[in-house]
């Protein structure tokens, strides 16, 4: 039934992840590219996002790390010239780029057919005015709203819908730019920040206190339509359902108003007409059966993956073979592989959506959920009862959380408030108020959560308490215990409710329960996602474990030959989609050779999380109790725990304690690496330099060693990923202020102190070693010194600026420790270099954030080969000419800070960017241009805004500054920076500090967008500093002007844009460097 | 709560609680997958002597709406005036209910009708085991109270038991066309689906010989248990249809599409565990048209046994069983789903359009 003259398409991908625009599109296009392939189509993806799957070998054809805009994407369509084109599977970044490209007649200039959902249906749901109309002809009700296209306008449709109303940003994604307003003040500050996103914005009536409900839609071209998923939320309208816990499916719906909503769904799919999936929006009203359409996505969406993942209905497959003009009638059923794809899933547990936040990381956020998105990452629980799956959902947020309840004590200072207000941590607050005795009808006025999700919540107290009645062990009734672990007490929280933390470490205590509850045969039970719910035997194994039953669904081999990886949970700051890389190629291996590949993970976002990626996958918890009873079921061959990030890394010791054979480097290795006292001890023993560092329990001893090394001084907890409440303080006061604010320093808590080195390099080393000896490593570069983050720097493999000197140095000390660890698998160390002066930072034995950039720009798979080593196979030494490249790869940094209201958007040692790219270049210029514009900067056109700190980095930007004068750039300057240019000969005009008086206003120069590009360079955290600096900052952010913090990247960038006209960059595919 | 024991005939049992109404019964275990609609379900005639497992885990969330009458007699919210399944068999039942719509829990309201229920039980083992073996009687045993007599679904006429024993007429006296709907235990969303397309429905009992009456279409309900057991509808139907004068439209649904069969000569099996759902998939016989429809039916017609001037209709998606029939050259026809959903999808409402219009255009 398919389209036969469609021979090649091309796929646009999404980009770096971004708040609202994360992994869930690299498994819509994995999923997309694999439906192409299936028909036997030529695939060529553009996606600068070199961390993805969808960008790895085998999965497209030809692969553009590019940027994502109507002009590279031109330049790819006249090159390769697609027969077709999807727009639907990159989110809003594709669509909105095809959009542009429609318009500007693109499509039709080179004979491409836009596949699936046609663009003139991609627009009416976009535009408000137009969505508004079309479902008006179909009798469908849309929220009061009016569209602007100014200030002016927007208040006075404010006036006349009344207030409190809501305002969004046209063809914006995740709410981008959206917020209520009670009054015109604050409609006043929101619009003029939409209006930089969006040149229309939406004024509508608030429906605050509506339950929000989600259908997924499918349609073909025959019109035939189905709704795989409904999904409803958890907290009422008015918080972004990025932002909202979402349970699949509806709870709280009766049939009428399912399949009223279901039946308006498919109206609205007809009607506008989609091929392949959208998602439609409801509010409904909670004492009716009114209801209102919120907004209709004519793509792939965040929602889609979740429903996908919730369901087994793999929707971008479907969608995808849709949009080549299958039928859904011509697709199987991919769980069954023997029914129909037309059909909607009969679910038989119930998935509970949690987002992850990581607001802590962000000085000045707004914690305050709203109708716009924050959370950087999501997690999927799945249990047979909504207890147990929240419980198992809040546990794999992974923020030190035990469940709903059992866990560190929260200060609320004001509960009513927190309860109306809600922040990231509105589920404890809840919590909170039934322990101080609110009950389920005042928390729902507070916060209209329906009572049915309250009332749960409570019985979940309720058996909280009723355990705290019981002292030890001995003393809980098995009937209790069986109901706690059927309403999703981990060992820990049982532990804990009943006392055992009085005698034992809670390790041990959890340990105790465990064994008491094996002893009784409490065990959990291996249930499969079968979309049918039983009523046809299921082909694949999508799993999950809960205790709301008594027989397992599959039968084990026992055969040993089974190999567990475990995943990387919920992308957070610091662990994102790039263990997600790691984690696929380590399954893919292992298939390959042979054995049975087993995943453990739960993040939905998530290509690993495919069913058909791996022979078993478990969509479960990676805690050490979930991990162990599965290994109890699965008594692999071994586990693999370094491909996955942090959170396996950290289970190494526990697992290996209790016999369980993990593959690779040993646990004590791991150990000794982790171990900040053990891995100095052996760089001593080995004559490795480091900062000098120390574990400080008193403020004298800090001040002690301070006096020693001198400032400043990095400031940081051990033991964490991506040094949350890490700090660089330059004297006494600030040393001080940091520690009495974000660390509270004890015997218990240590805080680590070390040396802080300004000025040096930093350098990566990530390698693949056997038996401790290096098989294969790479040696990237940052552009920005040390400092910045190494998850936030820009890095350049091969390196372009290290000495020959340097780089044999890092070499050797790296072999030096890969022997003296013994490692086997992956590794990476980070360095810093000052002249030929080596420092190691430190040292992870797991794959590194850098390994699909490295694997990808080398062509040499790292993970396949360290699989291969832990899988005991041989491995080849790649030939040295491998590492000869003629062309370089700049990863890039993403960061959101858009969407992160009030945030101050600097960089430092604490990592806060979300997302990252990769692009390659003949040169560097070449490579750093393209990755800059790829996360979103502007070549600017003529006006340039410097203020370069202090005297070091004013120095350092003043070469650039005078290349810009010469090329014609009208650069205007803050008062300190302007005149250390005129002192040095570079014409340009004053501006003036908001606390300063004169004209021009930097300020008002950013309102007017009379600016192309900020560069301001954070001077020190002095009051006036972080008053000024922040406001220029923030408000470059805010009105979407380009940002650079850092000098030395500011440099760089400054230098490739005036000696590389983007128009002159080659088009060229991964396949052809 | 008292402790209560699901067993079933081959011996397998699953222990459990009582929610219900604290007594043992016996029935046809039989499981849907219906995610919502329960009060629709355990009120649809079509369930009597069953047992049902509902595989969603939770149940009760929105509790059971009021006890409300139409001013035609009929309840506004169910779809009959109590509860026809024999008990119910659920994962998680959900104590506390929240809707604006609700007046009482399921537990208050199955203990009021005297059904007794289940919760506790791992319901997809149960239906992976039903799915396995075909479905079998079983019976519920909740501890302290006597045991119930043995069933014998396949023997019992439950049409009998459900349909009503009198005429009632629905829009009477505004000279609308007459519909007869034969009520073999008919949902009462059937006769909200005619008598808002604006014609007079005469609902006559099941063995009723509606050939007597003054009619203008014949319509044939849904209902319970073996269609073995409704001979005497089978009969007046093949009445109807020898006619070779006959030219009422004719329509049935689920139970009347298998009575309709029977009469046309077409032979009927029963289904090793059927089909009850919202999510079964129905296509048009060589068309490219699909529906997702709601369904509840253990038998089946064996469709290459149907007579020349009758062809399939649709099919089933799944396991290629019957879900229609048409005659092909009078406006007669039937179908396995229900296209008057409640609880279930609206996809196929348009077949009582089609229906309306052919009785108008008559």
């Amino acid at each position: 039934m398919t389209d036969n003259k469609i021979r090649k398409v091309l796929v646009l991908g999404s980009g770096a992840l971004k708040i609202g625009e994360a992994g869930e599109f690299d498994y819509s296009g994995s999923q997309a590219l694999k439906a192409l392939r299936e028909e036997g189509i030529e695939t060529v993806l553009i996606n600068p996002n070199i961390a993805t799957v969808q960008t790895s070998e085998g999965v497209a054809d030809h692969i553009y790390f590019l940027p994502v805009t109507p002009f590279f994407v031109e330049k790819v369509i006249a090159k390769e010239r697609p027969d077709g084109i999807l727009l639907a599977f990159g989110g809003q970044t594709a669509l909105n780029c095809g959009v542009d490209l429609y318009h500007d007649g693109v499509f039709d200039k080179y004979g491409v057919k836009v596949l699936g959902t046609p663009v003139q249906s991609i627009i009416d749901t976009e535009d408000r005015e137009i969505f508004v109309e079309k479902l008006n002809e179909i009798d469908v009700k849309t929220i009061d709203s009016e569209a602007c296209e100014n200030i002016d306008e927007a208040l006075a449709a404010a006036d006349r819908l009344g207030y409190p109303v809501i305002l969004r940003a046209a063809y914006a994604l995740g709410g981008l730019g959206s917020g209520f307003c009670d009054d015109a003040d604050q409609l006043r500050r929101l619009a003029e920040k939409a209006f930089a996103f969006s040149p229309q914005v939406l004024v509508e009536k608030s429906l605050k206190g509506w339950k929000e409900i989600e259908y997924e839609v499918v349609r073909d071209r025959f019109d035939n339509c189905i709704t795989v998923c409904n999904m409803e939320n958890f907290d009422p309208l008015g918080i972004h359902t990025g932002e909202s816990i979402v349970v699949a499916p509806s709870q709280t719906l009766t049939n009428s108003e399912y399949h009223k909503l279901r039946e308006l769904s498919i109206r609205i799919a007809r009607h506008i007409g989609i091929v392949g999936e959208c998602n439609v929006q409801f509010a409904l009203c909670p004492d009716s059966e009114d209801y209102r359409v919120i907004e209709v996505n004519a793509r792939l969406s965040r929602s889609s993956a979740l429903a996908s993942k919730a369901t087994g209905y793999p929707l971008a497959f479907v969608a995808a073979k849709l949009a080549l003009g299958n039928g859904l009638f011509d697709i199987k059923n991919s769980v069954t592989k023997d029914t129909t794809a037309f059909f909607e899933p009969a679910l038989d547990y119930v998935v509970c959506k949690i987002p992850r936040w990581d607001l802590g990381k962000f000085r000045g956020v707004n914690r305050e959920l709203e109708s716009s998105m924050k959370s950087v990452g999501e997690v999927m629980a799945i249990g047979r009862t909504f207890e147990e799956a929240i419980q198992k959902g809040l546990r794999m947020i992974g923020q030190g959380m035990h469940g709903f309840v059992d866990n560190k004590e929260l200060t609320v200072d004001d509960v009513d408030h927190a309860l109306r207000a809600p922040t990231d941590k509105r589920i404890f607050v809840i919590e909170k108020a039934f322990d101080q005795g609110y009950d389920i009808d005042r928390i729902h006025e507070l916060t209209k959560i329906d009572k049915w999700f309250l009332h749960k919540l409570k019985k979940i107290h309720d058996t909280d308490r009723e355990l705290h009645r019981h002292n030890g062990l001995e003393e809980l009734p098995e009937a209790l215990l069986r109901r706690a672990k059927r309403e999703g007490f981990s060992d820990f929280q049982i532990a804990r409710a009943i006392g055992l933390e009085k005698d034992l470490e809670m390790e041990a205590a959890s340990s105790a329960v465990r064994e008491h509850r094996k002893k009784l045969g409490i065990l959990p039970v291996v249930k499969q996602i079968d979309t049918l719910a039983g009523e046809f035997p299921a082909q694949t194994n999508y799993l999950y474990l809960t205790y709301g039953g008594e027989t397992h669904d599959i039968d084990y081999e026992r055969d040993g030959k089974s190999v567990v990886v475990l995943g990387s949970g919920a992308y957070r700051i610091g662990s994102s989609v790039e263990f997600d890389w790691c984690g696929v190629q380590a399954l893919n291996t292992i298939r390959k050779e042979g054995w049975h590949s087993v995943m453990i993970n739960y993040n939905p976002e998530t290509v690993s999380t495919d069913y058909d990626i791996c022979d078993r996958l478990y969509f479960d918890e990676l805690s050490y109790e979930r991990v162990l009873d599965i290994l109890d079921l699965e008594t692999p061959h071994g586990v693999v725990v370094s491909t996955g990030g942090q959170i396996p890394n950290n289970l190494a010791l526990r697992l290996d304690a209790c016999g369980v054979p993990l593959l690779g480097t040993s646990a004590k290795s791991i150990d000794n690496a982790e171990d900040r006292e053990k891995f100095s001890a052996m760089l001593g023993r080995i004559g490795v330099d480091q900062p000098e560092w120390s574990a400080l329990t008193s403020m004298e001893d800090i001040d002690k060693f301070v006096e020693k090394v001198g400032f400043p001084v990095l400031v940081r907890p051990s033991y964490v990923l991506s040094g949350a409440a890490m700090n660089v303080c330059t004297s006494p006061d600030q040393l001080e202020r940091f520690l009495t604010m974000a660390a509270n320093v004890s015997k218990k808590h240590p805080v680590v102190v070390s040396q802080f080195l300004e000025n040096a390099k930093e350098v990566e080393m990530d390698a693949v070693a056997q038996n401790g000896e290096i098989i294969a490593y790479a040696i990237s570069e940052h552009v920005e010194y040390a400092g910045v983050h190494s998850g936030d720097a820009t890095i350049q493999f091969p390196p372009q600026k290290l000495y020959v000197e340097t780089a044999r140095r890092i070499k050797k000390i790296s072999k030096q420790i890969a022997r003296e660890l013994n490692i086997s698998g992956p590794f990476n160390i980070q360095y810093l270099a000052r002249e030929n002066d080596i420092k190691v930072i430190e040292c992870n034995l797991r794959a590194s954030r850098s390994f699909p950039f490295v694997s990808k720009v080398l062509k040499t798979n790292f993970i396949e080969m360290a699989t291969r080593i832990m899988l005991g196979l041989p491995v080849e030494r790649p030939d040295k000419s491998v590492f000869d490249l003629d062309y370089v790869g700049v990863k890039a940094s993403q960061f959101s800070f858009q969407r992160l209201q009030k945030a101050d958007p600097k960089l430092g040692v604490d990592m806060v960017s979300t997302g990252e790219v990769g692009c390659l270049g003949e040169d560097s210029r070449r490579a750093l241009l393209t990755s800059m514009l790829s996360v979103g900067l502007r070549v600017p056109e003529k006006n340039i805004l410097l203020s370069t700190g202090n005297g070091k980095s004013k120095g350092d930007m003043l070469r650039a500054a005078r290349l810009l004068r010469d090329n014609g750039f009208n650069i205007y300057a803050t008062c300190g920076t302007s005149r250390h240019l005129a002192e040095n000969g570079i014409e340009n005009t004053c501006v003036y500090w908001p606390d300063q008086e004169g004209t021009p206003q930097v300020l008002d120069l950013l309102h007017n967008h009379d600016i192309d590009l900020v560069v301001n360079i954070p001077r020190n955290n002095t009051d006036a500093e972080l008053t000024n600096g922040y406001r220029v900052r923030r408000t470059a952010i805010d009105l979407n002007i380009p940002l650079i913090t850092n000098a030395r990247l500011a440099s760089a960038f400054i230098y490739a844009f005036l000696d590389v006209n983007p128009d002159e960059i080659e088009i060229k595919s991964w396949e052809e460097f | 709560m008292k402790r209560a024991t699901l067993v079933l005939d081959d011996g397998t049992r699953y222990e459990g609680y009582s929610f219900g109404h604290d007594s043992s019964v016996s029935g046809e275990v039989v499981f849907n997958t219906a995610m919502t609609g329960y009060p629709e379900s355990l009120t649809d005639p079509s369930y009597a002597g069953q047992i049902m497992t509902l595989t969603y885990p939770l149940a009760g969330n929105y509790g059971v709406p009021p006890r409300q009458e139409t001013p035609d007699g009929l309840q506004r919210f169910t779809e009959s005036d109590r509860i026809h399944a024999a008990g119910l068999i659920v994962c998680d039942y959900s104590e506390k209910y929240s809707h604006w719509n609700a007046d009482r829990s399921l537990a208050d309201w199955l203990r009021e009708e005297n059904i007794p229920a289940i919760t506790g039980i791992d319901t997809r083992a149960l239906t992976k085991h039903l799915r396995e073996k075909g479905v079998v009687s079983g019976r519920i045993l909740v501890e302290d109270t006597p045991e119930p007599a043995a069933a014998n679904y396949a023997e019992i006429n439950f049409v009998e038991k459900v349909s009503p024993d009198s005429v009632t007429r629905f829009n009477e006296g505004k000279g609308l066309k007459k519909v007869v709907l034969v009520d073999c235990g008919a949902k009462y969303n059937i006769i909200r689906c005619l008598a808002d397309r604006g014609v007079e429905v005469i609902r006559v009992p099941w063995d009723y010989d509606f050939n007597t009456l003054d009619f203008d279409a014949l319509f044939l309900s849904n209902g319970p248990g073996n269609p073995e057991t409704c001979a005497a509808t089978v009969e007046n139907i093949r009445k109807f249809i020898s006619n070779p004068d006959e030219r009422r439209p004719l329509m049935g649904i689920c139970l009347g599409h298998q009575l309709l069969a029977k009469a046309a000569g077409a032979s009927i099996y029963k289904l090793k565990y059927g089909h009850r759902s919202h999510n079964q998939p129905a296509r048009l016989d060589n068309d490219t048209r699909c529906f997702v429809t709601s369904q509840n039916h253990g038998y089946a017609v064996d469709a290459d046994t149907l007579p020349a001037n009758w062809k399939q209709w649709f099919h089933n998606m799944n396991d290629g069983s019957n879900e229609g029939i048409i005659h092909t050259s009078r406006p007669w026809r039937s179908v396995q789903f229900h296209p008057e959903a409640c609880g279930g999808p609206v996809d196929t409402e348009f077949l009582f359009d089609n229906f309306i219009n052919d009785v108008k255009n008559a």
